[in-house]
Order: C-alpha cells, then sequence, then structure tokens
C-alpha cells in the first residue's frame, strides 16, 4: 500500500486512523446513499441501513418480500415497467432516474436512482445493484424551474395575444360600408405577427357624404409604437372634426406628436373624401408618407398629390394640399413602405411593379385588389416581410351609386 | 411545403421499418410498446427469423421513427397508430399478418384488426389492457391521479436531458460525441411526444372494441404486472371470442425482455397448434 505524504507525520496519522475505520460492510451501510441489491425481477436481497432509516422499514419487510418496484410511486412504478426495466434489460444499465420511493408512512422521497444490471458468467443477468440517492431539494428546485418555465411559455403566449388583439384595435377588421364607395383594405404584419407593427390606416364618416381616409406608419415596433399608432389614430379622428383641410389634420398631430418630447416619428396621409354627383372629391396632404396611386380607366396608374414633411420633427412643417376628382371607375391606392420596400435578396418590390400590378389588376373590385396587391408582396419575399404591409383601395364604382 | 413532402413520406422510412427472416414465408409483425422502440424485440424476434418474414418497426414519435413525421392530431387517438399498422401492411403487400402487439400497441392491433377484417391471422396480445383507470364494476389498476403522477415523472425525466438530447434524437451522425446518448436512447423521446402518448395509452378506453374481434387470439399474461394486472389479461381473454390465455411464469410488464425464452414457446406452441387444426 502506498501511504501518502511521507515525511508528513500529522497527514499520516489521519491517514492510518481512516484506514482503520475503513470497512466495506460499513460502508455499505452507512454510505451517504441508499443501496439495494435485487434479483433481476427487482425482488430486494439486501438494503443498506441508509435507506431503511430514509424510508422507515425494517430489513425484514423488505429482504426477500417487496420488490424496488413495489415501493415506488403508482407513476414511477409505470416509469419503472415502461423505461427504467426494459433499459436495465438491454444495456445493463441507467442512471439519474428521477422516481419517488412510498416510505413505511406512506409519505415520498423525491430521489435520483442509479442501476447496473450484473451478468452471471453464463451471460445472463444475475443481480441488480441500485444507488439511491435523496433529491428532495434538486426535484423541488427543478419544479421551480419547471413552473418558471411554464410560466414564461404562458406569459409569451399572453404577449402574443395582447399584441394580436392591440393590432386588431388598430386595424379596423374591416373597412366600412360607404354608399357609393367600394373600400378594400389588406394588413399583414410583419414575420409571424407577434409583434404590434407601426402601420396603421383609418376610414372614417365625418358627417353626411363627407369622409375621411387615413394611412400612416410610425417608427420602430412594439408597445412602443402601438401607443403612438393609437395616439395618431385618434388625433386625426379628433383633428377631422375640427378642420376641413387635411393638412390642418396632420399639423395637429405634428404638435400632439411634439407635445410629447419623445422622438415619436411618423409619416401619415390624410385624405377627405365628399360627394359631389356621380363624383368624389378627395382633398388630401401627405406628411413624408407614399403618395396615393390614382388608377383611370383610360390612364396608367400614377401617383396624385404632394409630399411634405415627416410628423413629430419640425415645429412648422411643410405640406401641401391638393385635391383630385375621383369619376366612376377611377380608384385610389394607400400603402405603406412595406409594399414597396419589400426586399427579396437584394431586390425591392419598388414602384414600378406596384404601378404594374395596379395596371394588371384594374378589373378588380377594391377587397379583391387589397387581398392580391398584399399576396403578391408577400410571395415577393417568400412568405416571410420583414416589415408590416397596410393597404387601402378606395373605388368609384363605374355603374355610380 | 416541406410538411407536404413529410407527410407523404414512405412509411418505411418514416416508421424506421426494418423487415427481415424469410422473404416469402408468413409475415410476423411486432409493435412495441410505451416508453421504448423496436430494441425491445432484441431477443424474441430473431427466433422467428428462421420460418417468418419478421416486420419491425417503431412507433410514430419512438426510437428512430421520423419526429417530423409526428401529427399531434393524427396521434391523439389509438387509430392513429393503427392506420399507420394499416400502412404498413399495405405498402409491405403483407397478408395472413401474425401481428405481435406489447402493452398500448395490443389494443392498437385490435383496432387494426377491425379495421380490416381478414388481414390478420392471429394476434399476439402481450400484456394488454383495454383501459388502465378502474371504473364502475372494472378493475384497471390505476386512479386518473396516477397517471398524472406519471405525467409528472416524465417531466423530471425529460427536465435534465432533453435539451442535450434533442440532437440525438434529431439524428446527428456527424457529432460523435453523441454516441454515448444514442446508445442510451432506446427509450428516449422528445418530451412533449412522451407526454402526449402517455395520455394516449394511459387514458384510453376500448373495452368496447374487443367483443368485435373475430382474427384468433393468444393473450400472454406475466405474474405480478403492475400496468397490466392478471385480471385485466382475464378481462380480455373473456371479452374477445376466439382467444386463448396463457400465463407466464415471467414477472413485470416485458417478459419478452425478462423471460424471452418463455415468451417464444408460448408464442410458438400457440401458432404450432393453431396452425396445424
Amino acid at each position: 500500500m502506498n501511504l501518502p505524504l511521507s515525511g508528513d507525520e500529522p497527514a499520516r496519522l489521519g491517514f492510518e486512523e481512516a484506514l482503520l475505520q475503513h470497512d466495506p460492510a460499513e460502508l455499505f451501510d452507512r454510505a451517504p446513499c441508499g443501496y439495494i441489491s435485487a434479483a433481476p425481477d427487482g425482488l430486494i436481497v439486501a438494503v443498506n441501513q441508509t435507506f431503511l432509516s430514509w424510508t422507515g422499514y425494517t430489513r425484514s419487510e423488505l429482504v426477500g418480500n417487496r420488490s424496488f418496484q413495489e415501493l415506488l410511486s403508482p407513476g414511477g412504478r409505470i416509469y419503472y415497467d415502461t423505461h427504467f426495466g426494459p433499459l436495465l434489460a438491454m444495456q445493463g444499465a441507467v442512471r439519474e432516474i428521477a422516481l419517488e420511493v412510498v416510505r413505511a408512512d406512506n409519505g415520498r422521497i423525491p430521489v435520483l436512482v442509479n442501476a447496473v444490471m450484473d451478468s452471471g458468467a453464463d451471460g445472463g443477468p444475475k443481480v441488480i445493484r441500485i444507488a439511491i440517492f435523496d433529491a428532495t431539494e434538486r426535484r423541488a428546485y427543478e419544479h421551480e424551474l419547471l413552473r418558471a418555465k411554464d410560466a414564461a411559455e404562458s406569459a409569451e403566449q399572453r404577449a402574443v395575444g395582447l399584441a394580436r388583439t392591440l393590432q386588431e384595435t388598430l386595424i379596423p377588421p374591416r373597412p366600412p360600408d360607404i354608399p357609393g364607395l367600394d373600400i378594400g383594405a389588406g394588413y399583414r404584419p410583419s414575420g409571424n405577427g407577434d409583434e404590434v407593427g407601426g402601420d396603421f390606416y383609418d376610414v372614417f364618416e365625418i358627417a353626411d357624404g363627407d369622409w375621411a381616409a387615413v394611412i400612416g406608419d410610425v417608427a420602430g415596433k412594439g408597445v412602443e409604437a402601438a401607443v403612438v399608432t393609437a395616439l395618431a389614430r385618434y388625433t386625426l379622428r379628433a383633428a377631422a372634426v375640427r378642420t376641413t383641410l387635411p393638412s390642418n389634420a396632420l399639423i395637429t398631430l405634428n404638435e400632439v406628436l411634439r407635445a410629447e418630447h419623445s422622438e415619436r416619428l411618423c409619416t401619415a396621409a390624410f385624405l377627405r373624401l365628399r360627394w359631389h354627383g356621380p363624383d368624389w372629391v378627395v382633398d388630401m396632404a401627405s406628411a413624408g408618407h407614399l403618395l396615393p396611386l390614382l388608377t383611370r380607366p383610360t390612364e396608367a396608374p400614377r401617383p396624385v398629390g404632394r409630399t411634405g414633411s415627416l410628423l413629430g420633427v419640425l415645429r412648422h412643417p411643410s405640406l401641401t394640399d391638393s385635391s383630385v376628382r375621383l369619376e366612376p371607375g377611377d380608384s385610389l391606392l394607400l400603402y405603406t413602405d412595406g409594399v414597396t420596400e419589400a426586399r427579396n435578396g437584394g431586390e425591392f418590390y419598388g414602384e414600378d411593379r406596384l404601378l404594374s400590378a395596379l395596371e394588371r389588376h384594374r378589373s378588380l373590385a377594391a377587397g379583391d385588389l387589397a387581398t392580391e396587391l398584399v399576396t403578391e408582396v408577400v410571395d415577393f419575399q417568400a412568405g416571410l416581410p420583414r416589415d408590416d404591409i397596410a393597404v387601402v383601395v378606395i373605388q368609384v364604382p363605374a355603374s355610380g351609386p | 411545403m416541406a410538411q407536404q413532402y413529410i407527410y407523404e413520406m414512405d412509411v418505411l422510412r418514416r416508421l424506421n421499418v426494418r423487415v427481415s427472416g424469410a422473404p416469402k414465408a408468413q409475415p410476423i409483425v411486432f409493435a412495441h410498446g410505451f416508453g421504448c422502440d423496436q430494441n425491445m424485440w432484441r431477443f424474441v424476434a430473431p427466433h422467428f427469423e428462421q420460418s417468418y418474414k419478421v416486420v419491425l418497426f417503431d412507433l410514430a414519435g419512438a426510437g428512430a421513427a421520423d419526429p417530423a413525421a409526428y401529427e399531434p392530431d393524427k396521434y391523439s387517438r389509438l387509430d392513429g397508430y393503427a392506420d399507420d399498422i394499416l400502412e404498413i401492411c399495405a405498402r409491405l403487400e403483407l397478408s395472413d399478418v401474425i401481428f405481435v402487439g406489447h402493452s398500448v400497441s395490443a389494443m392498437t392491433g385490435v383496432l387494426a384488426s377491425l379495421r380490416v377484417p381478414g388481414l390478420f391471422a392471429h394476434l399476439v396480445l402481450i400484456g394488454p389492457s383495454p383501459c388502465y383507470i378502474n371504473g364502475e364494476g372494472y378493475f384497471g389498476g390505476f386512479d386518473e391521479s396516477d397517471i398524472a403522477e406519471l405525467l409528472d415523472s416524465l417531466d423530471s425525466n425529460y427536465l435534465g436531458w432533453s435539451a442535450a438530447m434533442a440532437p440525438a434524437i434529431m439524428g446527428n451522425p456527424d457529432r460523435p460525441q453523441l454516441g454515448q446518448e444514442l446508445t442510451e436512447s432506446f427509450c428516449r423521446t422528445d418530451p412533449e411526444i412522451a407526454r402526449r402518448f402517455a395520455r394516449v395509452t394511459f387514458l384510453s378506453d376500448n373495452r368496447g372494441d374487443l367483443s368485435k374481434v373475430s382474427t384468433p387470439t393468444l393473450i400472454l399474461q406475466c405474474r405480478n404486472d403492475a400496468i397490466a394486472p392478471v385480471q385485466v389479461g382475464q378481462y380480455v381473454q373473456q371479452a374477445i371470442p376466439n382467444s386463448s390465455l396463457t400465463l407466464l411464469d415471467a414477472t413485470g410488464h416485458c417478459p419478452h425482455l425478462s423471460s424471452p425464452e418463455e415468451t417464444i414457446e408460448a408464442i410458438d406452441a400457440y401458432l404450432t397448434a393453431h396452425t396445424q387444426s
């Protein structure tokens, strides 16, 4: 035997003393884990004192009378029969199996179990050697972990649900019915739709035969953007009642955004639609927003209006009102940059593609056209848009109201 | 599109079907139960290769079955698993099939035999239970709370290694350090799938189907089987019209692992007797 630390007398004495205390039988009985030897069918043939102390059984209750699996909770018993036992039989060992041992007083001890199946000279299974570790604290911690994981998963689900609900309040589920106008709208959030985007649109009545249509894009995403989006939408609704000029409504929004003292930027186009005989007169202003595209039966689609300053930046934004007459058969498209800036590799969807899509689909009704455009742009990005896509189509039916 | 492709993937690859033995002989199909995979048959199946065409497979979501092909809806009922058995038989153009099903797959075999009458020559049900939960006038062996405990047990046992195991489950031959885990993967399944399968297995009630079985049936019953107690085996035998029960000396729930010789002898004896008659 090698004695360590030659020359270090106290250490040598300590070693010798411990060696005198060492006894394999003692180690078996007093080891800080439970030991069980069992026949291949699980019948207990030997058990150590530690296991008996933990569980409150007497040696004679267990040895020759009970199988290891009979000491497990019913659920653990099924796990033993469907996993533990088959693994032992097939690969001769299992480790770190979490089970619960039922004590003599019916209490439970969470344990971690390692086991080996030893074979005899004939290769057949002869004995299962089982080491059992008290895992009360660890199991409690694992339950905490599981609970935390479940909580995190449900929190995520709630957040997604909240984002969707919020989005629905910012994007009307379907456009209103307006006598003499055909309105179609389409919206597709970016990615898988888990986050609230910054695009918004709105179509609402100011008075009889007097309507407003709004489209805009707030910088950023998520709840911050949603707050500004809601603010923008309701500010424009309120402003529309007090002013007839679209630029004035946008200036009101500019003041509100600037008064919030935060970097809240937003583009918006505001259109006021008034019924004049068989036509609609549309007054419009755009604050940094993409200009509406006008399609007439005998003309190629083209942008109308003049674009002005982004909102939330300048004290006096430069905005220009312009006017266009929508005759039966005419149609206006409002859209956000999620359409034209959609990318496929390095290539943008772009205004040219959009104009030719309008040309191609000029016979479609407003709702169908909106759906078709959104589909095309989503497909262009292989189904996973990186930005929100919003379109609103305003058509004067060819037959008139 | 990818999903579509997977659904249409060949059943032989999807369920890791292995065919061995005498190619032109009568087919014997082994279906493993809840917990492990076709390795469960390793001590029993080779014996039958001399005289039968032996078909082994992994249940959907188990062993080396394609995890991507696990459809939660389809496999929320035992019928989904029965469909797979029938699909394998059709794909391999099997007839006059001897079906050997362990545990939950015993009931799946019963369901498959009802779906296509005449396809199966014999059913061999090892440790079958038509219903694990005790009911009025019925002893299944478990209360619902026991099953809830099993689900907890599954959760605890997957907690530690599920993340580490995921690559092995997905099949990653170019990572040799996973070799050790792979050898221990027989009984390891995606935790979510294991949970679902445990529910389907232990909460199903197919007592009403037993009396409709017309295929001659052998029930192999172990002594001291906690999952399918002797009373349950007897219940099955009494309910299936043309059936017999062999009580094995083997204990536990997996005689094909713990007492393969006795299991082989019992199946052989039954098949010999019934083929001659």
